[in-house]
């Protein structure tokens, strides 16, 4: 017994490094493994307040190109709203407007923090569970998506950005119903990859990829990217596609948070609890 | 040694918050990142209590880490730089740190770059295998580790030139 308390003092500050090291091992393990990253995580209070207040300042370098951005949406949104008129389809709209007004519930926030030149990166906003923001909510902005929540704070909410070697999101080919997953080899922050279309699937250089119906947290047909370049994979039943994103995911500011109201109904119904 | 002491402390803090909110930012040519937070490990008083210091070099990794979502990374490249300080010191100074008498302010130009550069590549290898935890691209991990210690280095040695006190 007094050796073994002996080795111990002898070498603490050795038995110190290793336990500190092992702790931090371990988070970084669970940060690698998708559901756990809980601990870490710069959606609290404290960071997120630092980050907001940071934030305040340095939006003002960027005024100009996000009035820019916001004037090039409601160029668009105006000229959707004049084209309509004439439209068959305005009727429809708005014969049913409880339907298309209630699937669907949209929120703004702002970025607060924005990393993409790591392998796994986060983005942190402004809005969190008081505002009735919550895990798996789709993040997008006018141009395209940008990821989807993983974790909130009372005040702060953490997206787990496309730009991440974590995220797998569903999609599809624009000009057909094709699916695939997207996902990020963390090379560049502007593509990513699309991978899991069929070897029948229509793929043309400089088409088109939207968000896919499957998953519950995307709406379908939110922009993404064109497809820059695809190969056929060795196995030779499925395209791996080089996607350019929309967005500039370096300049991000204003963003709409998503809300599929039905994501529940449709899960439940997907996954019954039977365990 | 008091005013060693809260020289420490807000060195701590002020680097933690320059790391978060100005040099995760930086992204030169896209993906280069310096990290001059470590200056905290590299300048840390030599003769003080040893396990106060590594639990000190952990509790600012983990900060940093708070602050860019990375898990334990920083923690766990922090935490090792600390531990093998005392070797690398004697290697880099010599007889003077067998002394202990040793100020940094005081040390040779040379000495004080390579005991800078061994502890910052180490510190960065440790960062950049951990991130990308994919033994497949260790030639990016080694891209990554070459050049981000570059920029960190010349950042560090700026900093600890304009920053040093001259009335010893």
């Amino acid at each position: 017994m007094q050796q073994i308390i002996n080795f111990i003092i002898r070498n603490k500050t050795f038995l110190l490094f290793l336990l500190l090291f092992g702790i931090s091992l371990a988070l970084t393990i669970q940060s690698h493994s998708y559901h756990k990253s809980k601990f870490i995580n710069s959606a609290n209070f404290l960071t997120g307040g630092i980050y907001e207040s940071a934030s305040n300042v340095s939006d003002y370098f960027d005024l100009k190109t996000q009035n820019q951005i916001l004037v090039e949406e409601n160029n668009k949104l105006r000229s959707l709203l004049l084209n309509q008129a004439d439209s068959s389809l305005s009727n429809v709209a708005n014969i049913d407007s409880s339907f298309y007004g209630g699937r669907f519930k949209i929120q703004t926030a702002k970025v607060i923090n924005n990393n993409y030149d790591l392998s796994k990166n986060y983005i942190t906003l402004n809005k969190g569970e008081k505002h009735g923001v919550k895990e798996d909510l789709a993040v997008i902005t006018s141009k395209g998506i940008v990821g989807i929540i993983d974790n909130t704070s009372n005040g702060y909410a953490r997206v787990l950005s496309i730009l991440n070697t974590k995220s797998r999101i569903n999609a599809q080919l624009n000009a057909s119903n094709h699916i695939g997953s997207l996902i990020w080899n963390g090379a560049s922050s502007d593509m990513v990859q699309l991978i899991d279309i069929s070897k029948f699937a229509p793929v043309k250089e400089g088409d088109t990829i939207v968000t896919g119906g499957q998953s519950s947290i995307f709406p379908q047909g939110i922009p993404i990217g064109t497809i820059e370049s695809f190969v056929l994979d060795i196995s030779g039943d499925t395209y791996t596609v080089e996607v350019k994103l929309f967005n500039d995911m370096t300049n991000l500011s204003h963003v709409y948070i998503v809300e599929n109201t039905d994501a529940n109904e449709i899960q439940q119904l997907e996954n019954p609890t039977d365990e | 040694m008091n005013s060693l002491t809260t020289n420490s402390i807000i060195r701590f803090f002020v680097l933690i918050l320059a790391q978060a909110l100005i040099f995760n930012n930086i992204n030169f040519l896209g993906w280069i990142n310096p990290y001059p937070y470590v200056l905290f490990v590299l300048l840390f008083p030599v003769n003080s209590n040893r396990s106060l210091f590594i639990f000190l070099s952990f509790m600012l990794g983990l900060f940093v880490d708070i602050f860019s979502n990375s898990g334990g990374v920083h923690a766990a490249a922090c935490v090792t730089i600390a531990f093998m300080r005392p070797p690398v010191l004697k290697f880099a100074f010599g007889m003077l740190y067998e002394h202990q008498s040793i100020k940094f302010k005081n040390t040779e130009f040379g000495n004080r770059i390579i005991y800078f550069l061994i502890l910052i590549l180490s510190h960065h290898l440790i960062l950049f295998l951990l991130e990308i935890f994919n033994i497949s691209s260790i030639l990016l991990v080694l891209k990554k580790t070459l050049f981000s210690s570059v920029f960190t280095l010349i950042l560090c040695i700026l900093f600890s030139v304009l920053f040093s006190n001259r009335k010893s």
